[in-house]
């Protein structure tokens, strides 16, 4: 019999029952609620009179709608506000530890997770949002869920769920340098395609993830959805443990000897078998720019806008036009010669310290082009942004010309006051692309948190490599 | 949830693929705090020549004509045609909510991104997977015929063409049985809070510290 994937094992330990189609109920271990997705199911409980399951097993924290601004006036947009002062709200009335806007641990719900040790190794974690898939960086099993299922969790501590093929993708060898976890996951993106992870639940190995830092393996897990797969994750190493080890919720004394001894099986078996695998050779992978609305449509830095009449595909040609003529860019144009009006460095994919500190290397001692109406930092938690004051990050920003913001998911998906005007072009270390995404007629381009900096340098997109 | 068993409608031809969720409800609109009321701003950014938000007056906004939901018969369809990986992208359920706001019951594609799907069958939408080449087949019927009905039986697992064709696809055999019966999930999954303290039980004794909810 052929051993168990890193996914079977996760998948295995969390079965309650299974019905006669396979369906099984699956304990969840934990779930982060945030204001958007939360209401309904919160709604839901009260109309039915039922209460949570197991509130230890809940944290709560507002991100999409908080801004980055100044907080000490509260939120100006008074449908934000209705919205964050509901989950202040439920949180209260259904005694749900929640970090509220003014606490310093407060952040993006995938910020947070990790760095307080709330999710842990081994874990079932679920949340009302697409970017839950980042936990399984740390050999979890997480993936994003709609509010009925937000609801049935908090009932029940458990969802209904099929299990999903399993996919290893593989990158090979080493990454040059001046390449980053971001270029690799748009780089297997673009590999594998939007859809491409549809039904599966991926485990990225290989030894460029075993050399990436947690934080790296949790950018890659993040836009695991947007290869399509609800789940991604990564085995557990040292490296794992390191980055676990007295974090606030994290196990200590026996229970973390205990811990620990059980997390170091979590990776897939040497004779696992997977439904399909990917590899890529990590030292051809450059740094990456997406060109289109869709994370697939990407491009290494070096090259040009791709010409869709070139495209055999005549569905996936239609798409290339419709997205060039969204974007304003047309085929054969170089990657360098496209210039952003704005740069975002922040999102739940990108906004951690050592993003903040490889935005920082590139920007030290430059200034901000002067053709850019904006460059934002925006970190991921207040314990981020602390660090990194702390390590005089924020003034090697404030003084290129950057702003220096308060954490939340800010113009990732421009719920708040941070958004794109019509028409304008932004470089962001966010994970989606999408039509109207970081405003209405919006346009984003995919970048790491260096290629964002290099950019706001230079004004236009450039090789990171040749600063 | 309102059961769903058999229904007709006509059908509405949406040409692209890859549509997602930011796409069938902008985020403006993912501040409300209720299930209802998305219709109108189903697919905002296509259907509306201006930029919408929260509140607004939908009827006194200038519609796209060109976008197929703003044409009739389209405008009172109920059964949605698209391409590949129909719903990919965000987890808001609020995409779900927008589509049967605005009336639809049935969405059919070639393939349907993971958590849209799940989103779908919570709330009474049936998300219908047919391949690329009976897809194409009813974008070219419904560009012949527009106001084409189909009807859509969940129970026998077809959709059947006006000329009597009909096109079976799958579905899990629990998920239909909670559709047919419109069965509330919680109510289901309680019934089983033996079984559910018992695994915990098991997992306390085996792994306690998943059970450690002290923070800081």
């Amino acid at each position: 019999m052929a051993g168990k994937t890193l996914y079977d094992k996760l998948w295995d330990a969390h079965v309650v029952r299974t019905e006669d189609d396979g369906t099984a109920l699956l304990y969840i271990d934990r779930q982060l609620v945030h204001e958007v997705t939360s209401p309904q199911a919160f709604e839901g409980l009260r109309l039915a009179g039922r209460q949570p399951w197991r509130r230890d097993a809940v944290l709560a924290t507002a991100d999409h709608n908080v801004p980055t601004t100044d907080r000490s006036k509260g939120i100006a947009d008074p449908v934000s506000r209705i919205q964050v002062e509901t989950l202040d709200r439920n949180c209260n009335e259904f005694r749900i530890q929640e970090f509220g806007m003014a606490d310093r641990r407060q952040g993006i719900v995938h910020v947070v997770g990790p760095e307080e040790g709330f999710t842990l190794p081994g874990m079932t974690v679920v949340c009302g949002d697409s970017h839950t898939s980042t936990h399984g960086a740390l050999g979890a099993l997480a993936f994003g869920i709609g509010t009925s299922e937000v609801e049935h969790v908090l009932a029940t501590q458990t969802l209904l769920q099929k299990k999903s093929r399993s996919m290893l993708v593989r990158v090979d060898g080493e990454l040059g340098k001046g390449v980053t976890a971001k270029d690799v996951v748009l780089a297997i993106i673009g590999e594998i395609g939007t859809a491409g992870g549809t039904g599966y639940a991926i485990e990225f190995g290989g030894d460029v993830l075993r050399q990436l830092s947690v934080e790296g393996r949790m950018t890659v897990c993040n836009m695991a959805i947007e290869a399509g797969a609800r789940a991604g994750m990564v085995a557990v190493d040292d490296k794992t443990i390191d980055y676990v080890r007295g974090r606030p919720f994290a196990p200590r004394g026996e229970h973390w000897e205990a811990a620990v001894e059980a997390w170091r099986d979590l990776h897939s078996d040497p004779d696992a078998r997977f439904d399909r695998t990917v590899v890529l050779d990590g030292s051809r992978i450059e740094p990456t720019v997406s060109w289109g609305t869709s994370p697939e449509m990407v491009a290494p830095v070096g090259e040009r806008v791709p010409d869709p009449d070139a495209e055999s595909d005549p569905v996936k040609a239609e798409g290339m036009r419709k997205a060039l003529a969204y974007m304003g860019l047309e085929p054969g144009t170089p990657i360098t010669e496209i210039r952003p009006d704005r740069v975002f460095i922040g999102s739940c994919t990108n906004s951690r310290i050592e993003d903040l500190r490889a935005a920082a290397e590139v920007v030290r001692g430059h200034h901000v082009d002067p053709g850019l109406k904006q460059a934002m930092v925006v970190p991921g938690s207040g314990l981020v942004k602390q660090q990194a004051e702390q390590e005089g990050l924020d003034r090697v920003f404030t003084e290129a010309g950057f702003e220096w913001r308060e954490p939340g998911c800010s113009m990732c998906l421009a719920m708040n006051a941070d958004r794109l005007e019509p028409g304008e072009r932004c470089a962001s270390t966010s994970n989606r692309n999408f039509e109207g995404r970081q405003g209405q007629g919006g346009r984003t381009h995919l970048v790491s948190p260096a290629m964002a900096a290099a950019s706001a340098i230079a004004g236009h997109f450039t090789d990171v490599r040749a600063l | 949830m309102e059961p769903f068993k058999r229904m007709s409608g006509i059908v509405a031809p949406l040409d692209r693929s890859n549509v997602d969720t930011d796409a069938i409800i902008p985020k403006q609109f993912l501040k409300s705090v209720k299930r209802t009321g998305f219709g109108p701003n189903a697919f905002d950014d296509w259907r509306y020549l201006d930029a919408g938000g929260p509140g607004m007056d939908n009827s006194q906004r200038r519609k796209n004509p060109d976008f197929v939901l703003n044409q009739a018969p389209f405008d009172r369809a109920t059964i949605l045609l698209a391409r590949e990986n129909f719903g990919c992208g965000s987890s808001r359920e609020h995409a779900v909510w927008a589509l049967t706001d605005f009336g639809f019951r049935v969405v059919i594609a070639p393939s349907f991104a993971d958590i849209f799907f799940n989103n779908s069958f919570k709330n009474g939408l049936l998300p219908v997977v047919l391949p690329e080449d009976q897809v194409e087949a009813l974008f070219q019927a419904v560009r012949a015929e527009p106001g084409l009905e189909l009807t859509v039986d969940l129970a026998e697992q077809v959709v059947i063409r006006p000329d009597g064709e009909r096109l079976g696809f799958d579905v899990d055999s629990f998920r239909k049985h909670c559709l047919l019966e419109g069965l509330d999930d919680i109510g289901l999954t309680l019934q089983h809070a033996d079984e559910i303290r018992a695994y915990e039980k098991r997992r306390r004794e085996e792994a306690p510290w998943l059970f450690e909810g002290r923070g800081a």
